[in-house]
């Protein structure tokens, strides 16, 4: 049996939902943007990052696009609750669509929607100094578009055990925005020599560090010289491919194992 | 796992020792059942009886634990997927998208049933029509009336041909003229096409519409036969007697006319060949102690209070 139709058909609702509920664009763009500016312009002066003099603004610039990606792969993953309570997805697990299935439409579609709206932000990049190439602007729609794949799935983890909306921003509170803060996307990762031990590891733990990382060298290559070489680390762009490849496949394993399990809320 | 030894074609659903718990409580109790295939058939039984655990198993949302179920000839769980191709399930809670509109709602439910486009788009045309929900196709779910999304819902899940139509407490949520135009579906189609409909009620009344009623009580089935041939294996007249000191009439009644009685909700219940002949008789022997005396025709709450000697409804 073909299940590429419902897969398609449960990501395509994941985006008409969304079109229909406008005020989730402004949410989910709104706020980092109105972050990267706000920080962009405050931080200005006190932030300048070694030599290659990148201002904060410019080094913001991915930590923000990342951003975008993370809140709204999330607040994708919220529909799941509202699935549930709605009934909606009740008549879904007793579809003969796979469980496979069901968790990759609904990725597919959160992915989508993230990447659409990380694109938009993108388009700020010409307020910036950086000026990627389209090679390089495709493989960085490529990376964020794996790691919003990544993001969406571990949000699909964290929504099909909860019950309710309330307990998903806490989790979300709790969980998610630390490990977008500590992945170098608001400062960067302190080398060993220069920083704490436990602060350099927990980053260099940390799958989102790579994505931004990987981002970050996408949208410019020439910030990373051997003065910042030597008081940070970065991860070579390969290092972040690899990483957020495998993040993302095994989040998605995650997701699909987790979509065998039975809730409570599906015994309405 | 016990087997299923023999598949019996004509059946719709073989049951066999099937239990089921919830922690330490048992839901389903070594139940045997074999319900045939064309027949729309009610599963009838208070709050816990455990008909809501049975649809579930039968609608594959639940993993059996013990016993064997083998539905449309696919035992479970081995053939689940195939088996779900056949299956329509109308779950008690709404199962439509709000946020969509009535055509969007069934052209994504055939694409669960991987229907091609062209077909998906001719079924969902021709269901419109037959459902009469043409000029309602393009609202959003939300602003239709709780009858007409039970209609919608319906039409949803009968959208792939199914063989067979499960639905659970399906008249919950709706008014009196809904629950008749859904009858009069499900009639149409059972006679048409031979759907087999097996559905869980606690009402009485929407039972008795059904062509064989499953009596369930505490996990076992209690009674199986058709709505006519329940009524009659009771046979007498029921009265209720009304009174101030149930207890001590109730004893008076069983040491006088050495009659077995049942007391119920305080309300003396005596099942009589002859009710018509008694009631003269109690009221000449008791008037000072009876407030009401009334006599009835058996019903299936009074079927169900002889096989297990509790009330139908919660006290």
């Amino acid at each position: 049996m073909n299940h590429s139709r419902a897969i398609l058909t449960l990501a395509w609702r994941e985006i008409l939902r969304f079109l229909r509920q406008r005020n989730r664009v402004i949410g989910a763009v709104g706020q980092p943007v109105l972050f990267w500016l706000l920080f962009g312009a405050g931080l200005e002066s006190t932030f300048r990052l070694g030599e290659s003099g990148q201002s904060f603004r410019d080094y913001y610039f991915p930590g923000s696009f990342m951003l975008i990606l993370l809140f709204t792969a999330i607040f994708t993953s919220i529909s799941i609750i509202e699935d549930r309570k709605e009934g909606f997805l009740q008549s879904v697990l007793v579809s003969p669509v796979p469980r496979w299935g069901i968790v990759l439409g609904k990725v597919l579609g959160g992915t989508t929607l993230a990447l659409l709206q990380g694109l938009l932000f993108l388009s700020f990049l010409f307020f910036t100094e950086m000026r990627p190439g389209l090679f390089e602007i495709g493989q960085l729609i490529f990376l964020a578009g794996i790691a919003a794949f990544g993001m969406t799935s571990l949000g699909f983890v964290l929504a099909w055990r909860l019950d309710s909306t309330q307990g998903f921003h806490a989790i979300m509170n709790l969980l998610l925005m630390p490990m977008w803060l500590l992945s170098g996307a608001f400062f960067p990762i302190p080398s060993l020599e220069n920083g704490s031990f436990l602060l350099h590891w927990i980053m260099r733990c940390n799958p989102m560090s790579y994505a931004v990382s990987g981002v970050r060298q996408q949208m410019d290559g020439s910030f990373l010289t051997a003065d910042l070489a030597a008081d940070y680390w970065f991860p070579s762009l390969s290092l972040c491919w690899a990483v957020t490849i495998l993040f993302s496949l095994l989040m998605f394993s995650w997701a699909w194992k987790t979509s065998s399990r039975r809730v409570q809320g599906d015994l309405r | 796992m016990m087997p299923i030894n023999t598949a019996d074609e004509q059946a719709a659903i073989q049951i066999q020792k099937v239990h089921y718990r919830y922690g330490s409580r048992h839901a389903l109790v070594d139940l045997d059942l074999v319900l045939p295939l064309g027949k729309i058939v009610a599963f009838l039984g208070p709050n816990g009886s455990g008909k809501s655990t049975l649809f579930r198993l039968l609608s594959t949302l639940i993993p059996l634990q013990d016993g064997s179920i083998s539905v449309l000839g696919q035992r479970l769980p081995q053939n689940v997927l195939s088996l779900r191709k056949m299956l329509g399930i109308l779950f008690q809670s709404p199962s439509l998208d709000k946020k969509l509109t009535v055509r969007e709602n069934l052209l994504f439910q055939a694409s669960f049933y991987s229907l091609s486009q062209r077909e998906a788009s001719r079924r969902v045309a021709n269901t419109i029509e037959e459902f009469h929900l043409g000029p309602y196709k393009d609202d959003y779910v939300e602003k239709l009336s709780g009858g007409w999304q039970r209609r919608v819902e319906l039409a949803k899940v009968l959208l792939h041909r199914p063989k067979l139509l499960l639905l659970d407490e399906p008249s919950t949520g709706i008014d009196p003229q809904a629950r008749i135009e859904l009858w009069q579906i499900l009639r149409r189609l059972n006679q048409a096409t031979g759907l087999s409909v097996i559905l869980t009620t606690h009402l009485l009344e929407e039972a008795e519409k059904a062509d064989q009623i499953v009596l369930l009580n505490e996990g076992k089935v209690v009674a199986n036969d058709t709505p006519k041939n329940l009524r009659q294996t009771l046979g007498n007249e029921i009265l209720t007697i009304e009174t101030q000191h149930p207890k001590q009439l109730q004893r008076n009644i069983e040491e006088k006319f050495s009659l077995p009685t049942t007391l119920l909700r305080q309300s003396i219940r005596i099942e009589h060949t002859k009710g018509h002949h008694l009631v003269s008789t109690l009221v000449e022997t008791f008037g000072d102690e009876i407030d009401s005396i009334q006599l009835g025709k058996p019903t299936l709450e009074d079927l169900f209070i002889q096989k297990t000697g509790a009330s139908f409804r919660a006290d």
